[in-house]
């Protein structure tokens, strides 16, 4: 931490965003579901981004807050998105103490990729964006609510449903491939 | 802790959330008990294969070299900011040293020119074939000669057991200011000595100080509302001694 408090103040924003591209695309794209939607995000957000840099903090997480301005930007996109990003946000602290999936029943392998996608796609967006945040960008859950501007115990909660969601998801296509074959 | 308890934990040591003391107290925990292990095993594959699917879309081309070219023309962080922090103090600084600059050049243009006017004085003295309109070697003739002629009356040192002689004075002009001229010998060598009012346009503002011309030196200070000037091609030593005699005469 010391190291790049120390970095921050000389470093450029070139030199701190431009590593970020490739992941921030593929979770704009995970977003928006769309290519052309996806360059446009991202070029927003680095834009944005660009123009608010004086503003940022420095000791803040930077990763985050680039996600921040990404989600923010594609919130304002789409205001549809904003209704349904409250409603599991009530009862973070009822996590009940078992969960639907029993060890047996989900073995995940590289195998059921397209499987995995095809049920990340089908989420809700705000369950995929915390899973991507925490699975892909590996996100600690400080990060994470900084990114998505939520009090870690929601973050705990969301991503307690949307696992569980993610779960049912690929319980149903598992048993469904089974029953195909 | 019980099993129930730990397994509202296993999502967080996933996770990797859990305090190093929690999670070495879960891994103990999980190597007796199977359900448990085997459902930290379930959340970590599901983790694992969340991530691999999660890693899906590339950029094109195009939109790296779109983000890159934003991104690279782009100055320092803060830099809107920070540059106006540092060019203000910058560029007073800057006008500061022009005018320090400009002040100090003028400043030394003109005390260069009071010291050749000075020089010029003090040769041409010596080269008139009368060099002083009063010759005397008594202070107390030469001071009331003077009397009448110039503007005010100054204090001249007694030479009693110095190696300084007084030859006489005139009354001479600087930038159309009248003054006293005197002339002192010390070895063989003449030493002129100036006062003149602290007032003229060309003294009033002069830094006092030992000054070296070419082949002269010359001493300057203010004392009484009188400026004098000791020139004379002697050694330094010379004209601080004679510019402390006339400093402390009485």
């Amino acid at each position: 931490m010391e190291v790049s408090d120390q970095r921050l103040p000389t470093a450029t924003f070139e030199d701190l965003a431009l590593p970020l591209f490739d992941q921030l695309y593929n979770f704009a794209r995970w977003l928006t579901d769309d290519s052309a939607e996806a360059d446009d995000l991202v070029q927003e957000t680095y834009a944005k981004a660009l123009r608010g840099f004086s503003s940022f903090q420095i000791g803040t997480n930077f990763r985050a807050w680039m996600y921040r301005i990404l989600r923010n930007s594609f919130l304002s996109s789409r205001t549809g998105l904003k209704n349904t990003v409250v409603f599991d946000e009530e009862d973070h602290d009822s996590i009940p103490a078992t969960d639907s999936a029993t060890p047996e029943s989900l073995l995940i392998d590289q195998a059921n990729r397209e499987l995995v996608q095809q049920a990340l796609e089908e989420l809700p967006v705000h369950f995929r964006e915390i899973l991507l945040l925490c699975e892909v960008e590996e996100m600690s859950y400080q990060e994470i609510s900084e990114a998505l501007a939520i009090p870690s115990g929601t973050v705990m909660s969301r991503l307690f449903r949307a696992r569980k969601a993610l779960r049912r998801l690929l319980q149903a296509k598992l048993q469904g491939g089974r029953h195909g074959v | 802790m019980g099993c129930e308890d730990w397994r509202n934990k296993l999502d967080l040591y996933a996770d990797g959330e859990l305090s190093p003391a929690e999670a070495s107290q879960l891994s103990a925990h999980m190597r007796s008990c199977a359900a448990c292990a085997a459902s930290a095993l379930e959340r970590v594959q599901l983790k694992r294969s969340v991530a691999v699917a999660g890693t899906r879309y590339q950029p094109s081309a195009a939109l790296r070299e779109k983000i890159t070219k934003t991104v690279a023309t782009k100055p320092r962080r803060g830099f809107g900011w920070q540059w106006r922090i540092l060019a203000v103090p910058a560029l007073l600084v800057l006008i500061a040293s022009v005018a320090v600059n400009w002040y100090v050049g003028r400043e030394s243009a003109r005390r260069q020119r009071v010291y050749s006017e000075l020089a010029d004085l003090h040769v041409a003295a010596l080269a008139s074939a009368t060099p002083v309109d009063v010759v005397s070697m008594d202070r107390h003739t030469v001071k009331p000669w003077f009397q009448g002629k110039i503007p005010f009356s100054f204090n001249l040192p007694e030479l009693q057991g110095t190696e300084f002689t007084l030859l006489g004075g005139r009354v001479t002009y600087l930038a159309q200011t009248p003054g006293a001229h005197l002339i002192y010998q010390v070895r063989k060598h003449e030493i002129s000595v100036f006062i003149f009012q602290d007032r003229g346009a060309e003294t009033a503002t002069l830094s006092s100080g030992p000054t070296h011309t070419v082949s002269f030196n010359m001493e300057n200070w203010t004392q009484g509302g009188l400026r004098y000037f000791v020139v004379g091609d002697v050694s330094t030593g010379d004209i601080q001694a004679l510019s402390k005699l006339l400093w402390d005469a009485k």
